[in-house]
């Protein structure tokens, strides 16, 4: 005798599945601000990330631009080895229009 | 919806022909076959047994035997209103004239006789049944690929490998990954820098996979990933360096021995699954999740083959020698993980020294060399002493405290040796210092380890990050494995 039947999900296709071991994000690419034609009237934060002797390139590239009369602010990452805090991002933006960022020793 | 052989009011049996008692209970399927509401009869092995059955239902994809849950065979289900309302194993005779209502059915049978295992629940067939037929909870996004295309490839052709072939991150294999921790798939166990990405539990599983891991090493590389996110351990410096830093995966307390990893011969070499997988594994977590890959935010100038995986197990086989884990904190025999800032593999051979002032003076003179011969401070270093070398310090009553100690003192060196152009060298401690004396390695900078093979008066430095030179905010971190 023939039972009665009932339904049931049918099996998915054989086909390879992987899954994604990334982080699954969009890369996201942002456009390089347009430089300011001018210094003219601006502040500009000298950044150090950490790193030996940036002291010397960031005071010599102070007093060229004080020279010109360009206000200048210094800034420095506690440490190379580690982002830098979101306070001193905040910082800058607040304070300055340019970065200059010193990056190596 | 697809319409299956499943009764709405009814009894179905699952079998296979290479089962005994299934074999056994042939006359009484043929007799329910027959009578009453009627049998609907699945065959795992051979859709013509039972061959006195008719219209057995083939299956050998064991769709079926999954979905209900199938342990043994033959069981016995009884469905009334599309609903299970009974079920019996093996064979059971009272159990069987319960579910039949047949009083004298198996009359001429034993009163009982067990069940054979299901092939649903054959090794390595839940998972596989699970990710073909059932639901399986993954998040992680799913990558259909074409017909007929190579699964390694695949992974080369997205990124998702180091340079060497990955396995292939397949669901079930992801599940049997994830049946290693008792951890929630989903439980976010931090931010993997570059990119800061949130890696769940999930995501370590799929690249244990493409690392080749077992699901036993869970533990371990989830420890040695939550010791890589210590923020005092900068990850993210590690690897933006121009340097050759990798992490450096050191473990200890008994989960080694678990697990099978090597603390001995060949120790920093080839050939032993755990090492090997658990170091690739923490490296790939940081190329795939992390976004570290070399060539964009990685920048090292030359790498290291311990970009690719650095891991080992220290020997504690010594009950003298203090583990390094204890030496950081943790009780004896606590299964942890202490990850380092690592580089390479420096060999020393000293077959010479027979006392341990001979030996600290030797080890001493191959330690300067770490980054360079006249840097200071900013090296650091893992000692790995081999059982031959150690045995010259434990002859002489010498332990850890003692021999880092005398190292310490002989790598300390007067600063008209190190600064900066001193003996025609321009590297060096800055102009400006001023003490007399100054140490090779920071506080904690210098740590020992005992691994290798027998036979060998070697040692081995493993050197790390110089760009500590920020010392006092990098630190080796060690951390309790949760099993």
């Amino acid at each position: 005798m023939t039972p009665t039947l009932r339904a049931e999900p049918r099996a998915r296709s054989d086909a390879t599945v992987l899954h994604d071991p990334t982080s699954e994000l969009a890369p996201e690419m942002r456009p390089r601000r347009t430089p300011p034609p001018s210094l003219e009237g601006r502040v500009v934060a000298l950044q150090g990330i950490g790193k030996l002797r940036s002291d010397e390139f960031l005071d010599h590239v102070k007093a060229r631009l004080e020279a010109r009369g360009i206000e200048t602010i210094r800034t420095d990452k506690p440490t190379n080895a580690r982002r830098a805090p979101v306070e001193l991002l905040q910082r800058i933006a607040t304070e300055a229009d340019v970065v200059v960022q010193a990056l190596a020793d | 919806m697809e319409r299956t052989p499943l009764p709405e009011d009814g009894l179905a049996v699952v079998v296979k022909r290479d089962c005994p008692t299934c074999e056994l209970v042939e006359p009484v399927l043929e007799r329910l076959s027959a009578e009453g509401d009627g049998l609907a009869v699945f065959s795992q092995d051979d859709p013509d047994f039972p061959a006195t059955v008719p219209g057995v239902i083939d299956d050998t994809e064991l769709e079926h035997s999954f979905r209900l849950g199938i342990e043994t065979v033959p069981t016995l289900v009884r469905f009334e209103d599309g609903r299970e309302t009974g079920r019996t194993v093996g064979w059971d005779r009272e159990k069987w004239r319960g579910l039949t209502s047949i009083s004298d059915l198996g009359e001429d049978l034993p009163a009982f006789r067990p069940g054979c295992g299901s092939l649903s629940v054959a090794p390595g067939a839940a998972e596989r049944l699970r990710a073909r037929f059932g639901d399986t909870g993954l998040e992680a996004r799913r990558v259909a690929l074409e017909p007929h295309a190579d699964s390694v490839e695949a992974c080369f052709d997205r990124g998702w490998t180091d340079g060497l072939p990955v396995v292939p991150p397949t669901p079930e294999r992801i599940l049997r990954m994830l049946a290693g921790t008792s951890r929630a798939p989903g439980e976010i166990v931090g931010a993997v820098p570059p990119d800061y990405a949130e890696c769940t539990v999930e995501k370590v599983a799929i690249n244990a996979v493409l690392a080749g891991c077992k699901p036993e090493y869970m533990p371990v590389l989830l420890a040695a990933l939550e010791a890589a996110l210590d923020p005092d351990f900068t990850l993210h410096g590690i690897l933006c360096s121009t340097c050759f830093t990798a992490p450096l995966i050191i473990v200890n307390g008994p989960v080694a021995r678990r697990i099978g990893m090597n603390s001995g011969l060949n120790v920093l070499g080839q050939g032993n699954r755990a090492n090997a997988t658990i170091g690739r594994a923490l490296n790939l977590i940081v190329h795939n999740v992390g976004g570290g890959r070399p060539g964009e935010i990685d920048r090292s100038t030359f790498g290291a083959p311990s970009k690719y995986t650095f891991c080992f197990a220290e020997d504690e086989s010594d009950e003298e020698w203090e583990p390094l884990s204890v030496s950081r904190g943790l009780p004896r025999g606590t299964d942890a993980v202490t990850l380092f800032q690592g580089e390479g593999v420096q060999g020393i051979m000293d077959q010479g020294s027979r006392t341990p002032e001979e030996l600290t003076a030797s080890l001493a003179a191959c330690l300067l060399a770490v980054c360079h011969p006249k840097i200071c401070e900013w090296a650091h270093a893992v000692l790995l002493l081999s059982p031959e070398h150690y045995a010259i310090y434990r002859e002489a009553g010498w332990g850890r405290a003692r021999i880092t100690e005398a190292l310490i003192e002989a790598t300390t060196r007067p600063l008209g040796e190190v600064a900066r152009g001193a003996g025609g060298l321009a590297e060096g401690v800055p102009d400006s210092e001023t003490r007399r004396q100054v140490p090779k390695f920071p506080p904690g900078g210098l740590l020992l380890a005992r691994a290798g093979g027998a036979a060998g008066l070697y040692s081995a430095i493993l050197a790390g990050w110089p760009g500590g030179r920020a010392w006092q905010h990098s630190h080796p971190i060690t951390r309790e494995i949760e099993t």
